[in-house]
């Protein structure tokens, strides 16, 4: 039996895995202690169940337990290397590269290192939504200490080729830092094939538990540090001062047990089900993939239906199905997605966008009643579009001189 | 962000979705708002040169639930309804009608500037002036 609603929004956060709460739910109950506590059982139980969660987790990266940093999710994660490495690095240098395509915890805190005084270069994306390595080099400086750029996009699924950023990185000495949310868990990711430094991931995003992540910190080859940006107790080699969310980080530890155990077959049976939907939907007149097709996430998809706005469209069935959409209608500004604006696309094709995120927990039946609801409620509004009468008139939409509003 | 359930029934239902003959003289079509910002209203009046009276109104527009609700609820309104009076539409009244929050304000102001607009084409279309109104102020 098909329940209702379905959940196609796993990139904005997943439903955890049964088997991940059920390891939490000890060090909740009867293992509450603070993992910081040396003398009693209590503090042992804590720090023994979150060595293991580091191991497991380091072990899903290929890392070295040591390298594993928790914090409380990855927009911390970004704050602490980015900020981090601008505070440890000053006497190097205090030029940053980024893309303008990166999560606003990137974005945002390299705003803020401009008003600390610092440099940064936002590297455009080609219409793929890839960066262009050629730019990439061009932009290093001998002041240019880090580079910042994400494993996989948020919004389209874009995977960038972090083994030939980090090459670069390396020939200039340079760090890379990469906010891995997306792709952790989700395709292989390994910190030393792939030559990175510094790596922001998060639990929520892997069927683990909100409010628990981890910056990976290169410790050898070289040796990696941050300047702590919270001041305490000197947890996690003085980079994090705060008390261990055990039971979070536990869970995030199981989740990443679970992800490497199954990557493999959840990826194959995922990307099936991502393909079918966007086949049927490709077959709607007008309707375009935005990103990459070749470099992307197996589970993610983000499609443009033309001549319908996107928070129209999900209100045709966003009872039923959870989608987002790169419409910002919502909001004051009514800028659509900046991330969608960055491939070129024009306003009326980012307002026209929907992004699937499928994940663990979809199944066919599911997809099946995605496609069938959102080709009919696009038809529909395509009925209800002036601009769909006129692009069947074969009226240049271009050229008409709209009504500045 | 949660819609009223006057915009789901408008929506879900939409009254008078279609298109008028735009080159008959006693139509008069509105067309306001820009793909770029969102939203695109078309609406269209059918007027009695007799009696001054709008017959018929349709609609099409592409945008969000309560820009589509706003188009809707503007069509019912202004069937029956003398030029004159279809002038005293405000936006505040379909904010109203509608529950709109603010920040889909621009919605019925984009109703009002239709209605408006299709006034205008009727007039012109006629031999009379166009009438000028104050810039929407929500914009």
């Amino acid at each position: 039996m098909l329940k209702l609603p379905i959940y196609l929004d796993n990139n904005a956060t997943t439903p955890m895995d049964p088997r991940v709460l059920e390891a939490m739910t000890p060090y909740f109950l009867e293992h509450f202690g603070n993992a910081a506590s040396r003398n009693h059982p209590f503090g042992w139980e804590a720090e023994e169940a979150v060595d293991y969660a580091r191991e497991q987790v380091a072990k899903l990266i290929g890392a070295d337990p040591k390298e594993i940093i928790f914090t409380s999710g990855a927009t911390e994660g970004d704050n602490l290397a980015i900020k981090g490495i601008f505070e440890m690095y000053a006497s190097k240098g205090n030029h940053i590269i980024t893309a303008t395509t990166e999560h606003k915890a990137v974005l945002d805190t390299c705003k803020h290192i401009e008003k600390a005084g610092g440099e940064v270069t936002y590297l455009k994306v080609k219409p793929d939504g890839l960066i262009d390595l050629n730019e990439l080099e061009a932009a290093i400086r001998p002041t240019t200490i880090l580079i910042a750029i994400m494993y996989a996009n948020n919004e389209i699924g874009t995977v960038q080729p972090i083994s030939a950023i980090s090459a670069i990185a390396k020939k200039h000495g340079v760090l890379l830092f990469t906010d891995a949310v997306q792709a952790v868990g989700k395709i292989p990711v390994d910190v030393n094939k792939d030559g990175i430094d510094l790596m922001a991931f998060t639990a929520h995003k892997m069927y683990g538990p909100k409010g628990v992540g981890a910056l990976y910190v290169r410790r050898k080859n070289p040796r990696v540090k941050v300047t702590a940006q919270m001041d305490g107790g000197g947890h996690e080699r003085g980079m994090r001062s705060g008390t261990l969310n055990v039971p979070g980080i536990v869970g995030f530890g199981k989740a990443c047990e679970i992800c490497m155990q199954d990557m493999e077959a959840d990826t194959k049976r995922i990307s099936k089900l991502r393909d079918k939907l966007e086949t049927e939907l490709m077959k709607l007149e007008e309707a375009y993939i935005n990103g990459s097709t070749e470099h992307r996430l197996p589970h993610v998809t983000n499609i443009s239906f033309k001549h319908v706005e996107g928070e129209g469209l999900l209100m045709g069935f966003n009872k039923n199905i959870a989608l987002s959409s790169g419409s910002a209608c919502t909001s004051a500004s009514l800028e659509p997605s900046y991330v969608l604006k960055a491939l070129g696309l024009g306003d009326d094709l980012a307002h026209s966008s929907l992004r699937f995120g499928l994940g663990r927990f979809t199944n066919e039946e599911q997809i099946d009643y995605t496609i069938k609801a959102i080709s009919e409620t696009v038809l529909k509004l395509r009925d209800m579009s002036p601009l769909w009468e006129m692009y069947k008139e074969g009226i240049d939409l271009s050229k008409i001189e709209w009504a500045a509003h | 962000m949660a819609y009223s359930e006057k915009v789901i029934d408008h929506y879900q239902n939409p009254k008078n979705v279609g298109t008028l003959d735009k080159s008959s003289k006693n139509v008069g079509t509105g067309l306001v708002g820009a793909p770029e910002c969102g939203d695109v209203m078309r609406l269209q009046i059918e007027v009695d040169d007799a009696t001054g009276m709008i017959t018929d109104a349709k609609f099409k527009t592409f945008g969000c639930g309560s820009a589509i609700a706003s188009s809707s609820l503007a069509t019912e309104w202004l069937k029956g309804k003398s030029i004159d009076e279809a002038l005293t539409v405000d936006n505040m009244d379909f904010v109203e009608e509608l529950n709109l929050p603010p920040v889909k304000i621009h919605c019925s102001v984009l109703a009002e500037d239709a209605i408006k607009a299709a006034i205008n084409d009727y007039r012109v279309k006629n031999g009379m002036d166009s009438i000028k109104f104050e810039e929407s102020v929500v914009h």
